[in-house]
């Protein structure tokens, strides 16, 4: 264990931690302005939304608690890479940089500033102009994932830059924010965002059809469900999508990554699909990563040869067992989760409204939660561990990213720290959201005029 | 003026954006147990930031987001560098923040007792370290470093009870400017101490202090604008105090940077540190875009929680 490992593995843990909350951040942000629209919508040409609105606070609530995990998280991701990976920043800092500032100042501070509107301007704001300030947050955390996956996706395809004494030097900013590796997986990250939201709501309808049973409030829960379950569909089919287009791209620009996924050793033409070690689908990998029965997809072995002529002798193989089985976990549990929201649609369908929900899919609902969370940590896991031995593929080894003046014992100690904040947090969170879980809904005021005291009262806060 | 000292200056603008507006927040923070003495109090004064901590805590995002992208070796060398302060500022953040956020959704007196503590702690050392971390990059010593932290401290919670005082009615308004009155007999002669003695300690990498006119005039005026902006709250000028304590905290942070320039770390200058300049034109081209965007909606933010903030009893 030296510096390198620490500093890797306090990489690994806090950004996988940061991303628990990420999607819900994205996702659920998506759907309560869902919600508020609609109910906005309906109430404007006088019809009862009250439904509408009582979902709109809960989810926004759980939003809420959810949403302050994802920044103050967010903030060791960007001084991260200068404090355990200076040489690292030093070497992309002038291509790399640019789409995180872009991210801050298009994004972040949309974010950020008008959810601070949203949270207290309940009373204060105009309808119509409270529900632009959701939207604008909601757009802004969105754009956030296009320009840091835009910075991500050059470390794995590093395009539009030259290499001068030592730095990457970025010569064509549109090239860097429309790299193919970016237009595939901001889509596919955004889109698994969807389903890991939609799976939350779904869980938490389900888990509130169990408690109430047909009576109480059982129709609002419908009512998300049902919404929830149209967002995990549609999301799952575009995740499916550009995973299929991911695949084709990581043929042409990380073959070691594709091979490790696979376990294939050697350059194979007509390569096999194994499922799992042992059964082998002939043809399978060669018609999904390049569209063609037939096409060579390069195996680890001969990759290795060809990357120690090229850049010099050292272990180019990423872990295998790890990238292996993240591949199949991400499949498996991801469309698992969308196979549920297919069956819940069928089950919900138009002709069945009146009908109550089988109790053992609301139980099934509960699993929505879990299933997507680990898919898309297992898919992160799988984009990253497979792209070592490089930070930057083809440029630079992780080895040669890391700080040289940060100490082991640094490292130890603020992992360390991290890690029992983090958890502390976690447990935080988890029993924070269970509980206004639990509680569900709160219910409508009789009275809505609001009294001058009243309207300084932020609505879901203090 | 070249890319580069351009982008020196726009660095220097989102620090000090980040240190004014941040600076309240910090100050409002650490100053939390002592204006409150109810619940109702405690809520009151946590909602006058309320709704802006968050979009003020970005100016520090950016501005060191911005630095990664202007001056990567600057970035990289100054976080690897200050690390272990670092951490401790971000854990105070994560704190703080998940305290801002959660105080309103628990149950339990405990865990609201928590979720303040978080508010305090996480805004005294951040208060503390940042100007311990500017002090340190400046004179490279401990001594350097215990005064930055003392002075930023104090400023932040002077401008914290300021803005205050600006923000409520009742006790807790009355409180704010007695609290104000008293870290400005701190902060004032902390200032009066640390800002002019600068030169005098700069072994290592401020050049030649008295040949620079700016600085000397930066300094006087951040001594002036603090020194007002305690005649101005006992005077009850709630208003210009707070635009005379944000005053201070921009001259100050204009002083800093200014000594920064150009040589910001031992071996490190402005000029080796930059990115090329196709990436400074685009960043320029980004911040001509957007900043102006971005400082119009939040000072709109401000426009619409503009009434002080009463006393509940609910």
């Amino acid at each position: 264990m030296d510096a390198l490992d620490l500093a890797r593995w306090q990489f690994g843990v806090t950004t996988v931690y940061h991303f628990l909350f990420v999607p819900l951040t994205i996702g659920l942000g998506v759907f309560v302005a869902g919600l508020q629209t609609a109910w906005y919508r309906r109430t404007r040409k006088g019809g009862d939304g009250e439904h509408l609105l009582r979902l709109t606070k809960f989810f926004g609530k759980l939003f809420l608690i959810n949403f302050a995990m994802g920044v103050v998280t967010g903030i060791v991701q960007e001084f991260q890479f200068g404090m355990n990976w200076s040489q690292y920043s030093i070497f992309v800092g002038d291509v790399f940089g640019a789409p995180l500032a872009m991210e801050a100042l298009l994004a972040f501070f949309l974010e950020s500033t008008f959810l601070g509107l949203w949270i207290f301007g309940w009373e204060r704001l105009p309808r119509r102009v409270h529900l632009a300030c959701l939207w604008a947050a909601v757009i802004g955390s969105n754009l956030s994932a296009y320009f840091i996956l835009a910075a991500n996706a050059w470390m794995k395809h590093p395009v539009g830059y030259e290499v001068v004494g030592g730095r990457a030097r970025m010569t064509d900013l549109w090239a860097v924010l429309t790299n193919s590796t970016a237009l595939a997986q901001v889509p596919h990250v955004v889109a698994g965002a969807f389903v890991v939201a939609g799976g939350f709501v779904i869980a938490v309808s389900g888990y509130r059809i169990l408690r109430e049973g047909s009576g109480g409030t059982a129709g609002l829960w419908r009512t998300s469900l049902r919404g929830a379950l149209v967002m995990t569909a549609i999301a799952g089919i575009v995740v499916a999508g550009t995973g299929d287009q991911s695949a084709r791209l990581l043929r042409e620009q990380q073959p070691m990554k594709l091979a490790a996924a696979e376990g294939l050793r050697h350059d194979t033409s007509g390569a096999p699909f194994s499922v799992v070690p042992g059964l082998e689908v002939p043809d399978l990998l060669s018609l999904l990563a390049a569209h063609d029965p037939q096409a060579v997809v390069q195996g680890m072995d001969d990759i290795q040869r060809r990357y120690a002529a090229s850049f010099g002798p050292a272990d180019y193989t990423p872990n295998l067992p790890v990238v292996f089985w993240s591949f199949r976990v991400m499949i498996v549990f991801g469309m698992t989760t969308v196979g549920l929201s297919v069956l819940g649609l069928w089950l919900t369908r138009r002709r069945r409204r009146t009908a109550a929900l089988p109790r053992w899919f609301a139980r099934l609902c509960v699993l929505a939660l879990p299933l997507p969370t680990v898919a898309i940590v297992a898919g992160w896991l799988l984009s990253e561990i497979g792209r070592q031995p490089w930070t930057v593929q083809g440029e630079l080894m992780t080895a040669a990213s890391v700080s040289p003046g940060v100490s082991l014992i640094e490292v130890a100690a603020t992992l360390a720290g991290f890690t029992l904040l983090y958890g502390v947090l976690a447990l935080a969170e988890g029993v924070l959201l269970m509980r206004h879980i639990k509680a569900g809904p709160e219910p409508m005021p009789v009275e809505p005029v609001p009294s001058d005291e009243a309207r300084l009262t932020p609505t879901l806060m203090y | 003026m070249t890319l580069t000292t351009f982008w020196f200056i726009v660095i220097a603008f989102l620090w000090t954006g980040y240190f004014v507006l941040e600076g309240f927040d910090f100050g409002v923070g650490a100053l939390l147990p002592l204006l409150s003495r109810s619940d109702a109090d405690r809520r009151q004064v946590i909602t006058t930031i309320g709704p802006v901590w968050d979009g003020n805590e970005v100016w520090l995002i950016t501005a060191v987001g911005a630095m990664f992208a202007a001056f990567p070796a600057w970035y990289a060398h100054m976080l690897s560098g200050f690390y272990l302060p670092l951490f401790l500022v971000i854990i105070g953040l994560i704190v703080r923040g998940v305290g801002l956020e959660w105080r309103g959704k628990v149950t339990s007196r405990r865990e609201l007792a928590l979720c303040d503590a978080g508010i305090v702690a996480g805004s005294v050392i951040p208060a503390f370290l940042w100007g311990a971390i500017f002090g340190h990059m400046l004179y490279g010593t401990a001594a350097a470093a215990a005064v930055g932290g003392a002075l930023s401290l104090t400023m932040a919670t002077l401008h914290g009870a300021v803005f205050v005082a600006l923000r409520t009615t009742g006790p807790v308004r009355a409180r704010a400017r007695r609290a104000a009155l008293l870290v400005s007999a701190g902060a004032v002669p902390l200032a009066a101490v640390a800002l002019p003695s600068l030169p005098g300690s700069s072994a290592l990498t401020v050049p030649d202090w008295s040949a620079s006119p700016f600085l000397w005039a930066s300094a006087l005026a951040a001594m002036a604008t603090l020194a007002s902006g305690t005649a101005l709250i006992w005077r009850r000028r709630e208003g210009w105090a707070f635009a005379a304590t944000a005053g201070a905290i921009v001259f100050t942070t204009a002083t800093l940077f200014g000594a920064l320039w150009p040589a910001p770390m031992p071996g490190i200058t402005v000029m080796e540190a930059a990115s090329a300049p196709y990436t400074l034109t685009v960043l320029t081209w980004l911040g001509v875009i957007a900043l102006p965007g971005v400082i119009a909606y939040q000072a709109w933010t401000y426009w619409v929680f503009r009434r002080r903030v009463s006393a509940r009893s609910e």
